[in-house]
Formats: structure tokens, C-alpha cells, sequence
């Protein structure tokens, strides 16, 4: 299996196929069609990640036969959709460990990062948090 | 004056740049509008030659910045017809106005179980400061609902005012739906019970001939940035008697009598309202845009924006597949929508990639989006410089979006 960044290099060099931001977006809009399905049941306020500008669900499950964090998502804006479906596919399967530790350079790199401004508030940056928070706490856990 | 849109575009720098590689298209002046090169430069020269601190020095520099300033608010008097020009006095913006004024009059006319009424279309400017009064007091926030055309419900008006209603609050224009609201029929029924009413002009200002003696109403608020001149600025408009009897809302430098440890008397109007070191560069920037609307004339501009809306409205229905939010009869300038079954923030995003800049979301109106139980809306806002060709390109935009999400 490839490491973290091993994946995130793969994203990067998918990205510089596409030279113009319609391809990126229509690129970002077949990948969100890829996110595993989150089951309904978690898309709760529970679950939910408010942003002012759209909403992400997230779901986090340990795997204690594997060590690692399985993640869900969701979002209501499709863009939001297909950058939820990268992280997934870069911190999903990972141990507690990997996730904590995880530089997540690629977003920048496909020029994204405008997305993640804490001033976008589109629920993609709490994700992030949230996600690191879910694996301290499973970290945590197996340590104890 | 004949007004020619293309010859404003000139005055403004900023529509020459490039957004990633395309031409702008500014459509986002409800949040902000762009600055002409004369506020630019004048905030520029003053910088450059005149600044000194107001109201403090003897020397030559401070006497020239303290005239500048007092004619900045003799410019904001004449422009809004004012009487007297301390019934002018600068803030930080129509928040800062309001959340102001919501602590003055609430520290001495508010009291446990009195009522403040607002509409439900405020801006959260509008609403918040006085939820925040009311929870101090233990006063009671009462709100006038609007149908789903975006029209007030005016005649519930009568109803929800009581013998213990101490203010009225209410938008002119609404910054999400664009209704122009008749708030001269309110004024005048809330004056009838000696109710004051304050008037939120911060989307009205730049787009309508505002004249608060014709209007009668006891506050006016509004923002520099929304009408062409720099940010951080604004105004805080009260007839004399009211802004007399009101507290100050700041302590501080120069707003001050006399001051001993025991006891301050305070400074009078309008520098009461003004404590410490305004900013003045801001309130001369200010004049400088209301030069500019004056001379291009606002019933010109008013023309020329209703022109825009309409071909605007017009065109956006054509594309079909799109649904308003406000459809009054009374608007101005301000289109807020849905490309059915497609997120706002998908289609803003796309849109902003072609150049063109639009807001997306709930524009600090949470409320409104709950009266139609939405999320958010695509809000165009026009301002004096929109061409059709701004329209044309915004409409190629939209049907670029229900391509890449159908």
C-alpha cells in the first residue's frame, strides 16, 4: 500500500493534467461521485460540520483488526464534495498515527488552498481539524 | 448631465484588472463597492501632505486635517440634507452606528419589559445589537414579518406596536431580497405614538436621493465603503434633540468637558459621540466619493442601475431553471437567487474562476434564508459602473454552471 504522501503525490500529478480551472473543477465534480457513501444515519447535526458557505458530514470509525481511522463524508456543494473525496482518499485507511502527523501539502499544490481559509468557511478546514482530533483521540485510546 | 457608463468606468482603476485572465466583472457591491481614482488620490494627497492629528494641535497641519475633516461633515450634511451639521456624526460604519446607538438610547430609554421592533428581512447589523440591548434590559424584541414577494407586511405594523415600544429599527433597502421598504409610511405611523425610528440606509445611500428632514426619521445610518469611499467609515445621522439627551456610547479623548477623577462633563455635539482619534482620512475620503455621486448625479445613477436590473432580471429569467428571492415591485439593484438543484457555492465558485465576482451564502441576513427555508442565495449587486456587457458575461457564467452540474 502506498504511504500518505506517496497518494498525494499521485493527486498533485493528476491535478497538472489540467491546466485550466473549468477542467480542475469538472475533474473535482467526477471525484466527488468516488466519496464512499456515507450512511445516511450519520448525516445528523451530529455529524455535521457547519460552514457558513456549505455543509460537510463526517464519520470516523476505528478498525481495530487493521489500526486504522475509516472515514466518511459528505458535503451539499459538489466542489466541496470532490475536495472531501481527495482527503479521504489521502488520511482514510490510515493509523491514528499517520493522520496526526500528516502534512497535508497537496491541497496547495492543486491550488486549492484558497479553499481551506479559515475565512472560506465552507466546513472543509473544521474537517480537517475534526479528523485530526478523531485520531488523537483513537491514539489516545490504544495507548491506554 | 448625460451619463455615460463607459466613460465611469474609467474612474475606477480596479476594473482593469484581470481575474485569472479574464476581465473583472464586479458584481458584488453590496459588500463592498470599488473606489474611484479621486477618493484613492485624496486619501493618497492626504496622507501625503495634510495629515496631523484633528481637533489637538495648534500647529498648521492639525488646523488644515481639523477644516478638512469639518468640511468632510458639512459635505455628509448637504448630501443627506441634513439640519445642523452635528446632527453628523462619523463611526466606523453602519454596525458601528447602530451597535452605538443600540447602547445610548438603550442606557436611557430602555427598561425591563419595553419593546424595540425590527423586520425580518435586517442584516444581522440590524438585529444583533438589539438582541444584545434586550438582553441587558429584559426588553422584548418584537419583528415585522414580509410576505414571499420580500414586501413587508406593513399592515401588521399597527398591531405589533404597543404603548411600550421605544424604537422602531428598520432596513430602506434589503441587502438580500433588494425591496426598497416604504419607510416613510413607517416613519410616519411610529411618529403618530412618538415612536423614533431609525432608518439602516447602508444599501439605500448610494443608489437613492436621501433626504432625512423630507423623510422625518430620528436615526440614519450608513457605511463609506458601500457608497464609492474608504472603508472604516461611516455615519451615524440623529436629529439634534435625540443625539442632545443621548449618553455617549465611547469614553475618551475629545469627547470630553472637563475631566477630574471625580466627575467628566462631556464635550458637545457632535463631538460627544466622537471619543479619541477619529479617522478622519476616512471621513475626507467619504466627502470625496460624495463629490463623486453628486456630480455624476444620483438620479442618474439611480436611472441607470434600475436599467441594469432590469436587463438583468430580464436575462436571468430567460436562461430559466433559476429561481428569485424578492420579486417585489420596489427594488433596487440588489438580485438574489438559485440555479435550481445547484449548490450557491458550486456556482459561485465556477463563477469566479471565469472573472466574475458575485456573493454567495446568507449575507449576514441568516433570517431571510429561514423564511424560505434555504440555505443561502447567488446574490448580484449592482453599482454605477455596471455595463450589460457585465450581465451578458454573468448570464454566459450561469448557463457555464448548469452545464458542468446538470
Amino acid at each position: 500500500m502506498e504511504t500518505l504522501n506517496q497518494i498525494q503525490d499521485q493527486i498533485v500529478n493528476e491535478f497538472i493534467l489540467y491546466d485550466d480551472w473549468m477542467d480542475r473543477y469538472q475533474y473535482l465534480i467526477e471525484l466527488s461521485n468516488d466519496l464512499p457513501i456515507i450512511n445516511p444515519k450519520f448525516k445528523t447535526n451530529e455529524y455535521l460540520i457547519n460552514g457558513c458557505q456549505s455543509k460537510v458530514w463526517l464519520n470516523a470509525e476505528f478498525d481495530e483488526s487493521k489500526g486504522v481511522i475509516i472515514l466518511t463524508a459528505d458535503s451539499d456543494a459538489i466542489i466541496t464534495k470532490g475536495i472531501i473525496a481527495l482527503l479521504v482518499r489521502v488520511l482514510s485507511n490510515r493509523s491514528p498515527e499517520e493522520i496526526m502527523n500528516a502534512d497535508l501539502y497537496f491541497i496547495d499544490k492543486i491550488g486549492l488552498k484558497q479553499n481551506l481559509s479559515p475565512t472560506r468557511s465552507n466546513g472543509l478546514l473544521s474537517m480537517i481539524k475534526q479528523i485530526k482530533l478523531y485520531a488523537i483521540a483513537y491514539h489516545a485510546k490504544m495507548n491506554k | 448631465m448625460n451619463f455615460n457608463v463607459e466613460e465611469i468606468r474609467k474612474d475606477f482603476p480596479i476594473l482593469n484588472k484581470k481575474i485569472y485572465n479574464k476581465p473583472l466583472v464586479y458584481l458584488d457591491n453590496g459588500a463592498t463597492t470599488q473606489k474611484p481614482a479621486v477618493v484613492i488620490d485624496r486619501v493618497h494627497q492626504f496622507y501625503s501632505q495634510f495629515n496631523s492629528s484633528i481637533h489637538r494641535g495648534v500647529h498648521y497641519l492639525s488646523e488644515q486635517a481639523t477644516e478638512e475633516y469639518e468640511k468632510a461633515r458639512k459635505t455628509v450634511q448637504r448630501f443627506i440634507n441634513a439640519k445642523h451639521d452635528y446632527e453628523i456624526i462619523f463611526t466606523s460604519g453602519t454596525t458601528g452606528s447602530i451597535n452605538g446607538l443600540a447602547f445610548s438610547f438603550g442606557e436611557k430609554y430602555v427598561h425591563k419589559g419595553d419593546e424595540i421592533i425590527i423586520t425580518e428581512m435586517e442584516h444581522h447589523a440590524n438585529i444583533v445589537p438589539w438582541q444584545m440591548l434586550c438582553e441587558r434590559k429584559e426588553a422584548q424584541l418584537k419583528i415585522l414579518p414580509f410576505n414571499n414577494k420580500g414586501d413587508l407586511e406593513i399592515e401588521k405594523l399597527n398591531n405589533l406596536i404597543s404603548d411600550k415600544t421605544k424604537l422602531i429599527s428598520v432596513t430602506y433597502v434589503s441587502n438580500a431580497l433588494g425591496t426598497i421598504n416604504p419607510v416613510k409610511d413607517i416613519i410616519d405611523l411610529a411618529h403618530k405614538q412618538n415612536i423614533p425610528v431609525l432608518i439602516d440606509g447602508a444599501q439605500a445611500i448610494q443608489h437613492i436621493s436621501i433626504d432625512v428632514q423630507e423623510l422625518d426619521c430620528d436615526f440614519f445610518v450608513f457605511s463609506g465603503h458601500k457608497m464609492y469611499g474608504p472603508t472604516g467609515i461611516g455615519i451615524l445621522y440623529g436629529k439634534e434633540n435625540w443625539l442632545e439627551n443621548l449618553p455617549p456610547f465611547q469614553g475618551g479623548g475629545d469627547m470630553v468637558d472637563v475631566v477630574t477623577f471625580e466627575k467628566t462633563t462631556f464635550n458637545a455635539l457632535p463631538f460627544k459621540f466622537e471619543a479619541g482619534t477619529t479617522n478622519y482620512i476616512g471621513a475626507i475620503g467619504m466627502a470625496e466619493a460624495l463629490h463623486y455621486i453628486e456630480n455624476t448625479g444620483i438620479h442618474s445613477i439611480n436611472k441607470h442601475e434600475e436599467e441594469i436590473l432590469g436587463y438583468a432580471t430580464h436575462n436571468l429569467e430567460i436562461i430559466g431553471g433559476i429561481t428569485m428571492y424578492g420579486t417585489s415591485e420596489k427594488k433596487s439593484s440588489i438580485i438574489s437567487f438559485l440555479i435550481n438543484g445547484i449548490h450557491q457555492y458550486d456556482a459561485g465558485m465556477v463563477l469566479d474562476k471565469m472573472g466574475i465576482a458575485v456573493r454567495t451564502g446568507t449575507h449576514c441576513a441568516q433570517p431571510v434564508m429561514q423564511h424560505f427555508n434555504i440555505d443561502g442565495t447567488i446574490r448580484v449587486s449592482i453599482g454605477l459602473y455596471n455595463n450589460k456587457s457585465d450581465v451578458d458575461r454573468l448570464c454566459e457564467g450561469i448557463i457555464k454552471v448548469k452545464e458542468m452540474f446538470s
